[in-house]
């Protein structure tokens, strides 16, 4: 399966007051076709960022990228014009964000939201198009669509704006979605819903879906592969299972274990002690390495690289390196987190 | 830690507990609607549920935010809405904390953190000098995990994990013996969650402190408390002890909500079946007549609606408001 | 798997000391908002000369008056509508010190031999005196204007939104009513009650100014009053008067100083506007209005009498606004990261 989204050494830096912000440190991602791939990390990790500069959706003039590519379908999204940009925004890469609230414009109808895209992207007539959008508010389960084609965001509910989010966005059967955050603001039942829906659309339309979270849960829910990404680099990349059961770096172990698990006993919570790191000052070497319990003096001093830990999996940690003292996870990890 | 349940006191008792807020001209907000619970001393009560459910609304009717409507509240046998003289109101106020969610509200910008967590102290007169108040600021932060020279520093050059640890140092300060959490840890990070719940668990062992953990992330809940209940749309649905909550959940939300956390366990997410709710939360003006859950239940029949659920125990110390375990109604239903 | 760069030997892989207590520290220095706001502000250069120029203009009409022997009230009418001359100036015919008119040098044919700096106006008085001093009366009328209208806005905004409920209900409708009066109509009326003059300016624009710095605090107070600090601070039992001064007015003040440095321009033109249309500043006193009142009845024959109060009250007027803009932009940081 070829890659259909590639991010080759990707350097994003922020130009603040207060100096430069080097929000993603040299980032490399692959997104197969008709695949999930989940980038999980906390704020400040450039997860966010990663996805906007795809999109070319950084902030201006503050927000830029530095170096690296971005190939989509390999053709080279940074050289693109915004003319050129706009036309694959929307059509072959859709983004959805966090906030339903804010997402849509609250004096358009959603129909008329919905067939913006319709109407620039696929040239439809204005018939064709309130067609095409209220059947997809059926797709994303909308009772009524036919009615509630004219009605404004007001009127929906979070979760409902939500789903027609996600009907705005794959109106023009994009190949890559990137959805920032999808279900965070949303209560637990109504997170349930959509990602379901998100599942059920990604297999019957075939779209590529790009997801960035820092819930563990829903990565486990809806991805094929994950990349853990921490002081804006990416630390481990593998499928969901290596991830979850047979993770290789310490900030994975420790998000791991930091997590209550619901279904076993009471245990103790091991959290990750200290505070992510300044990127307007980023550490020398791992950027992890001031709140390791592994750390070694090389990890302070020099960046580590990326060593192959199967066919699938890779991570970015001296302790793969032949001459570092073996070290186990904690207990927690690799048993699963349900008592089965 | 369990003591025995006839032994324990009864900390705090929350009966009939109803807050109603006016919107508009006409239409009545029923917030929270007939709640009742207990809390045990030196325990840790969980309450939980989703957005609009008023969990927040009670925590902060018992702490005096809000007047109740209707309803007692007696905490360590004292009726906290009834009239008090300033002096009673101030040995409230040192008996009874709280913490909040949003870690860049909680903190007066313009003061330092030295003099955010010296209020307390500050208005009870608990420092004789300004050198005891010193001292007694270090110590807490100190407790919290912080550094003493952040004393002198400001709430915006803190990360909101430290944020947050600065309130729960504003909250120690008068020594409660009683902490109302609300959702203290949905604002941050799941690394620094786990840092936050560890220490509110120190102290509760160090100090004896009972605290009411409000949150709608449920595993949070699980993890911390020793009884939770379960809100529903300004109703209390299900209270039992923790473990037994979660591995008996009799009312059909409980379930639903149970069934609809993503766990981070690929292979348990990839067999489970799934509980999925239909519809959206009905608007808390308006409210569904008898039982507040029959709109989304999938077992719901004309007597949820005529009729609201009574409280009744199932379990040992396990509580639920559903007409599937009403002996008078479980005769309904077809299960 | 092991990586082929020869500078990392194998006791690099010695635990590394980690000092757990290190991760908390901050590195920067501290700065406290208000020293933070100032360093923005040093650094926007049009606000900084604006506040230079005002400065001045201060200095200026404290010792401006002293300057020289005349007084405001110095008559002569020999030296009727005499231009401006500054020796040092006078062969630089294109600046408006030469001391001549359509040519004609005025000095020489009266046989003046002092220097009148700002020249003379129809009666013979000093125009450099009564300038300097007229922009004094200005800025005290608008200075102190400026001030009621502080404490009274904050003052009525603050109760209202403090206590909500009735008390806001009441008091806004006031304000309602109080709004739906024009401004100019009420002015005239207190003036025609009191005596014309300094003090029922001053009165006449604090008491229709006050209105917009209540609306504006009463929304700030609203705002803060559900913050989660001042809810904290009544668990902690503050008391109403500690809430209000230790956490509502250090948070209300940057607005309060951005309306004020705003309301100082509009004080300033107002009661130029009054004195023009002969409300204002009673004969022989001065102020910025009456001068240009004067100065425009001459304009086509001796315009320089209405030039420099001109030039004054509009460079207040400006500075005073891009002041006022770097003041906000100063104290309004959304940039914050």
């Amino acid at each position: 399966m070829e890659n259909i989204l590639e991010i080759k050494d990707l350097h994003v830096s922020f130009d603040t007051y207060g100096g430069e912000v080097q929000a993603v440190r040299g980032v490399n991602l692959q997104l197969k076709k008709g695949e999930a791939l989940a980038i999980v990390g906390e704020s400040g990790s450039g997860k966010s960022v990663t996805s906007k500069s795809i999109m070319q959706l950084l902030p201006k003039p503050a927000g830029r990228i530095k170096s690296g590519e971005i190939l989509f379908e390999g053709r080279d999204l940074t050289k693109f014009s915004e003319k050129q940009m706009q036309k694959i925004r929307g059509s072959e890469i859709s983004m959805i964000f966090q906030d339903p609230m804010t997402s849509l414009n609250p004096t358009m109808t959603i129909g008329k939201q919905i067939m913006e895209g319709l109407r620039k992207h696929q040239n439809m007539s204005k018939h064709d198009a309130l067609q095409r959008a209220i059947e997809l508010l059926d797709l994303v389960g909308i009772p009524n669509p036919e009615e509630r084609v004219k009605q404004y965001p007001h009127q929906f509910s979070g979760g409902m704006r939500q789903r027609v989010v996600i009907a705005i966005a794959l109106a023009c059967n994009p190949k890559v979605l990137i959805a920032d955050e999808p279900t965070t603001a949303l209560d637990v039942t109504i997170q349930a819903q959509i990602l379901d829906l998100m599942r059920d659309l990604q297999n019957k339309m075939d779209t590529s879906i790009i997801l960035i979270t820092h819930d563990l849960g829903v990565v486990a829910n809806m991805a094929q592969r994950v990349a853990v990404m921490y002081g804006g680099r990416i630390v481990e990349t593998g499928t969901v299972d290596e991830i979850f059961y047979k993770p290789k770096h310490p900030y994975t172990w420790g998000l791991l274990s930091s997590m209550p698990k619901l279904h076993s006993k009471n245990s103790e919570l091991l959290a990750i002690p200290g505070t992510p790191p300044d990127l307007a000052n980023p550490p020398k070497g791992c950027p992890f390495a001031p709140r390791c319990p592994h750390a070694m003096k090389v990890c302070t001093e020099f960046m580590p690289e990326f060593t192959q830990a199967s066919d699938t999996q890779q991570v970015a940690c001296w302790l793969q390196d032949e001459r570092a003292p073996k070290v186990e996870p904690p207990e927690t990890i690799g048993v699963g987190g349900a008592g089965r | 830690m369990t003591i025995a349940t006839e032994e324990r006191q009864k900390y705090v008792e929350v009966k009939n507990l109803k807050k109603y807020f006016k919107v508009g001209r006409h239409a009545i907000l029923k917030a929270v609607d007939d709640v009742s619970f207990h809390i045990y001393k030196g325990e840790t009560f969980g309450l939980v549920g989703e957005s609009g459910c008023g969990k927040s609304t009670t925590g902060r009717t018992l702490i005096r935010l809000y007047d109740a409507t209707e309803g007692e509240v007696l905490i360590d046998g004292v009726n906290v809405h009834r009239k008090m003289s300033r002096k009673e109101l101030k040995e409230l106020n040192k008996k009874v904390q709280m913490i909040f969610q949003d870690p860049y509200a909680s903190l007066n910008p313009r003061m330092t953190v030295k003099d955010i967590i010296a209020e307390g102290i500050d208005i009870h007169n608990l420092a004789k000098s300004k050198k005891e108040r010193d001292e007694k600021v270090y110590e807490l932060l100190e407790t919290v995990g912080l550094n003493r020279d952040h004393a002198n520093r400001f709430p915006h050059e803190f990360s909101g994990g430290q944020r947050q640890r600065i309130g729960i140092a504003r909250a120690l300060a008068v020594d409660p013996e009683f902490i109302i959490c609300d959702e203290p840890i949905s604002a941050l990070d799941v690394s620094i969650q786990a840092q936050v719940v560890n220490l509110l668990e120190k102290l509760q062992r160090e100090r004896g402190l009972t605290y009411l953990f409000i949150a709608h992330d449920l595993s949070m809940v699980k993890h911390i408390s020793d009884r939770v209940g379960v809100m529903y749309l300004g109703s209390m649905t299900e209270v039992a002890e923790s473990d037994e909550l979660y591995d008996n959940p009799l009312h059909p939300y409980t379930q639903a909500l149970l069934s609809a956390i993503p766990v981070p366990d690929p292979d348990y997410e990839r067999s489970r079946e799934r509980i999925i709710l239909e519809g959206d939360v009905p608007s808390p003006v308006n409210p569904p007549s008898g039982c507040r859950f029959r709109t989304r239940c999938p077992f719901a029949t004309e007597v949820c609606a005529q009729v609201t659920p009574r409280w009744t125990e199932q379990r040992k110390d396990h509580w639920v408001a559903c007409h599937l375990y009403d002996d008078e109604y479980k005769g309904n239903f077809n299960r | 798997m092991a990586i082929s760069r020869t500078d990392i030997t194998q006791d690099m892989f010695e635990p590394a000391v980690i000092d757990v207590s290190v991760q908390e520290k901050i590195e920067r220095k501290s700065i406290s908002y208000w020293g933070d706001a100032f360093r923005r502000l040093r650094q926007n250069k049009a606000a900084m000369v604006s506040a230079v120029i005002i400065l001045f203009i201060v200095i200026m009409a404290l010792i401006g008056p002293l300057m020289n022997k005349w007084g405001i009230d110095d008559q002569k009418l020999t030296r009727s509508n005499l231009p401006p001359r500054i020796s040092a100036l006078s062969n630089i015919h294109w600046l408006p010190f030469d001391g001549q008119e359509n040519g004609v040098d005025v000095y020489k044919e009266r046989g003046i031999k002092t220097d009148f700096w700002f020249g003379a106006d129809k009666l013979g008085r000093d125009l450099w005196t009564r300038t300097w001093k007229g922009t004094q009366i200005s800025l005290f009328i608008a200075v102190v204007a400026a001030a009621g209208d502080l404490i009274i806005g904050v003052a009525y905004g603050g109760i209202s939104a403090y206590f909500g409920g009735q008390v806001d209900n009441i008091m806004q409708r006031i304000v309602e009513v109080l709004t739906g009066i024009p401004n100019l109509v009420l002015i005239i009326l207190l003036i025609i009650i009191l005596e014309p003059g300094i003090t029922a300016i001053i009165l006449a624009i604090a008491m229709t100014g006050w209105l917009g710095m209540s609306r504006l605090i009463r929304g700030e107070v609203f705002k803060l009053k559900s913050m989660e600090y001042v809810l904290a601070a009544r668990t902690l039992g503050a008391s109403h008067s500690r809430i209000i001064t230790k956490h509502m007015v250090p948070n209300t003040l940057s607005i309060i100083i951005i309306h004020t440095m705003f309301s100082i321009p509009g004080a300033i033109f107002f009661e130029a506007f009054l004195s023009f249309i002969g409300l204002g500043i009673r004969a022989p006193q001065a102020s910025l209005g009456v001068l240009i009142n004067e100065g425009y009845r001459m304009l086509s024959l001796h315009p320089y009498q209405a030039l420099f109060p001109g030039l004054i009250i509009s460079l207040l007027l400006i500075c005073f606004n891009i002041f006022g803009d770097g003041l906000r932009d100063a104290l309004d940081p959304k940039l914050r990261q």
